[in-house]
């Protein structure tokens, strides 16, 4: 078997949230030292807050501040920390009851070892250094064997409260793309396009997948395609893509291979971008060291008769 | 008048660590093809298509529609997708045929946990203020309701290790299992969590047939009819829950009507060892229950597909004729937020 095609894939995003009043208040609060809760209808105070009585689902907004201290109520000892973890050395995972809570919290204890954590001990809040306004401003719990800490009766108005905060998120993938596409990208390698044919109805599609949509059966008969292809339908670009070394307006197009029963595609280069035309016959242009053509370019020939493309639209 | 709905085919993958030379159409297909073989139908002769899975686990948007090329979806068929596990999407499919606008369905469901870290993937559906900016990936998580378990006298390392053993050695017995046997107990991931209280991370599909009424005669020689089905939901945040119990779970059996006889076998949706616990004390087993003869999750564990799997599984036992009413429960989301119960049933004998 031929060695399997992979690559990496990084997923990263920088959501961007905005918070309704009682999150705004608790993650403005831990800005400033101070750990709010929300008061239920039946009396209850939940930490961290929400909006809505998890039980009534009726709204609440009676915020209430509650104590650094508290209890462990479970917890897991982590000794192998992964990225973004709330301590790069080994730790408990926790929920902590904090003191004047009725619910618990969840983030990490800093503690020598497993030995050293309990469920029932005392621990409290360690501070973030530098504090944004993000359930990361406790940088952790530590242990804690005083009196419980007094809250100070803050009722959650500040100044500068804030409106939204921004999380990034980062996954690292390996990707494969499977027999079929793995193929097709084999024979690009060398400046050839593969389709494949369906056992069934006999269509070639480009790039293939491995399946045929229309019949739901697998595909694997290889067909070469082309190189020299028909516009079927295409579109002006006006806008310029970011980090994209293409001078705008230029025309992206549909191109139906010779011999393929499916349009692929892409950019047209080598005429003005206002003379591109359905029926345009074009070829591949390939770079030096590239893995897929650059852009397709007029051949010359003349324009395909609209019969021969109008099922490939 | 309420319409007989039954599971009259299963079919699944063998499930492996990694399906990395196959793409997911490609590894769904053959199951897609064997579940329909074993009905006689065809792709045009299904009334109603439902998958799940997730994008996260792929790392790419809308990988699902590249699935759907399995399924024959030209020209247009009837066709949906849940974000989750395929027993939700069975459980769209069955209250389709309810409608009666289906007498067939097929649901199917697929993840692929090799291309990424499925801890880390599974940090992403954790509430995005307080939670998930920690990163507290899913054993860590399952390791704090442990914890909570043994505090609270329901189980110890020891008899969680049974869970794990007991799984394995089921799992024998199914071919398509990932682990299966002696397994060794091995280390922490996350204490109290030992590498054999965890599932084995892996690819694989799975697919169902449901028919309704006579439809479901025609095409199964002992169909599994769904008696009851139903799911429930709990707070997001896990210090307003008790993690020692699954209210919802409960309360979903109920509403199946899982208590209004006794089960032979539960096919039980539980990744991890403790969360064995967890059920069995919320549906209520006895001891003369089938739990897991599959080998359940800690032999198997495809995300998205491990649920539909359980249903898969107990409707096939009733085919077979080694079960006459099994219950069967998926779950999804951490230390089992939601939960979805079928009970099934075959003809009386
Ligand atoms: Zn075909």
């Amino acid at each position: 078997m031929p060695e399997v095609l992979k690559a990496p894939l990084v997923v990263e995003f920088p959501f961007t949230r905005s918070l309704g009043p009682v999150q705004s208040a608790f993650l403005t609060g831990l800005r400033e030292r101070v750990v709010l809760g929300v008061k239920t209808g039946d009396g209850r105070t939940l930490v961290p807050p929400v909006e809505y009585d998890p039980v009534t689902s009726e709204e609440i907004r009676d915020l209430v501040e509650v104590a650094a201290t508290g209890t462990v109520t479970t917890w897991a000892w982590n000794h192998e920390p992964r990225r973004g973890q709330p301590l790069a050395t080994p730790f408990a995972w926790v929920l902590v009851r904090l003191d004047g809570a009725d619910t618990a919290l969840l983030h990490a204890l800093d503690a020598p070892g497993p030995d050293a954590v309990r469920t029932g001990m005392r621990v409290r809040i360690r501070w973030a250094g530098e504090r944004t306004g993000a359930i990361t401003d406790i940088a952790c719990f530590e242990p804690y064997d005083g009196q419980p800490e007094q809250p100070g009766g803050h009722t959650g108005e500040f100044e500068n409260p804030l409106t939204g905060i921004v999380t990034p998120a980062r996954l690292d993938y390996t990707y494969s793309p499977g027999r079929a596409q793995a193929d097709y990208i084999d024979a690009l390698s060398e400046q050839r396009t593969v389709g494949e044919r369906c056992p069934s109805c006999r269509k070639v599609y480009v790039p293939p997948r491995g399946a045929c949509p229309t019949c739901g059966v697998a595909t694997a008969e290889h067909v070469e395609v082309g190189p020299r292809g028909t516009v079927t339908t295409y579109c002006i670009v006006n806008i310029k893509a970011k980090n994209l070394d293409i001078e705008v307006p230029y025309v992206y197009a549909h191109i139906a291979l010779d011999g393929a029963d499916l349009a692929l595609h892409a950019r047209i280069g080598g005429i003005p971008y206002d003379e591109v035309r359905m029926g345009l016959r074009v070829e591949p242009v390939w770079t030096q060291g590239a893995r897929y053509p650059d852009h397709y370019r007029p051949t010359g020939e003349p324009d395909a008769d609209y019969d021969t493309y109008k099922e490939l639209l | 008048m309420t319409r007989e709905i039954a599971v009259v085919a299963f079919a699944q993958t063998d499930h492996r660590r990694s399906t990395e030379e196959s793409s997911e159409v490609e590894m769904l297909m053959p199951v897609l093809h064997e579940v329909l073989d074993r009905t006689g139908l065809k792709t045009a002769d299904i009334g109603f298509t439902c998958s799940g899975s997730s994008d996260y686990l792929a790392g790419r948007a809308f990988s699902f529609t590249l699935a759907l090329d399995g399924v024959g979806a030209w020209p247009p068929i009837s066709e949906s997708h849940v974000e989750m596990d395929g027993a939700w999407a069975l459980y769209e499919a069955w209250t389709k045929l309810l409608t009666g606008d289906a007498d067939t369905a097929l649901v199917y469901s697929y993840g692929k946990c090799s291309p990424g870290s499925v801890r880390d993937v599974l940090t992403r559906q954790l509430d995005p203020y307080y939670v998930a900016p920690l990163w507290p990936d899913a054993v860590a998580l399952a390791a704090l309701q442990a914890q909570a378990l043994i505090d609270a006298g329901d189980t110890d390392e020891p008899a969680l290790a049974a869970v794990g053993a007991r799984s394995r050695a089921d799992a024998a017995a199914n071919p398509h299992a990932q682990l299966a046997g002696r397994v060794p107990q091995g280390d922490y991931v996350v204490r109290p969590l030992r590498t054999g209280d965890c599932p084995p991370i892996g690819d694989g599909a799975a697919a169902v047939v449901l028919a309704a009424g006579e439809r479901a005669r025609e095409l199964c020689e002992r169909p599994a009819w769904i008696r009851g089905i139903d799911h429930r939901i709990e707070a997001h945040a896990l210090g307003v829950r008790d993690l020692t119990d699954s209210p919802s779970t409960r309360l979903a059996a109920e509403k199946a009507g899982a208590f209004e006889g006794p089960v032979d076998t539960a096919e039980l949706h539980a990744p991890f060892s403790a969360q064995e616990v967890v059920l069995r004390k919320a549906l209520r087993l006895g001891d003369g229950v089938r739990v897991n003869p599959s080998g359940g999750a800690l032999a198997a564990h495809p995300v998205m597909a491990a649920g539909l799997i359980r249903i898969g599984e107990a409707a096939a036992r009733i085919h077979r004729g080694e079960s006459d009413r099994a219950l069967a429960h998926a779950t999804s989301g951490p230390c089992l937020q939601q939960n979805l119960v079928a009970v099934l049933e075959g003809d009386p004998r």
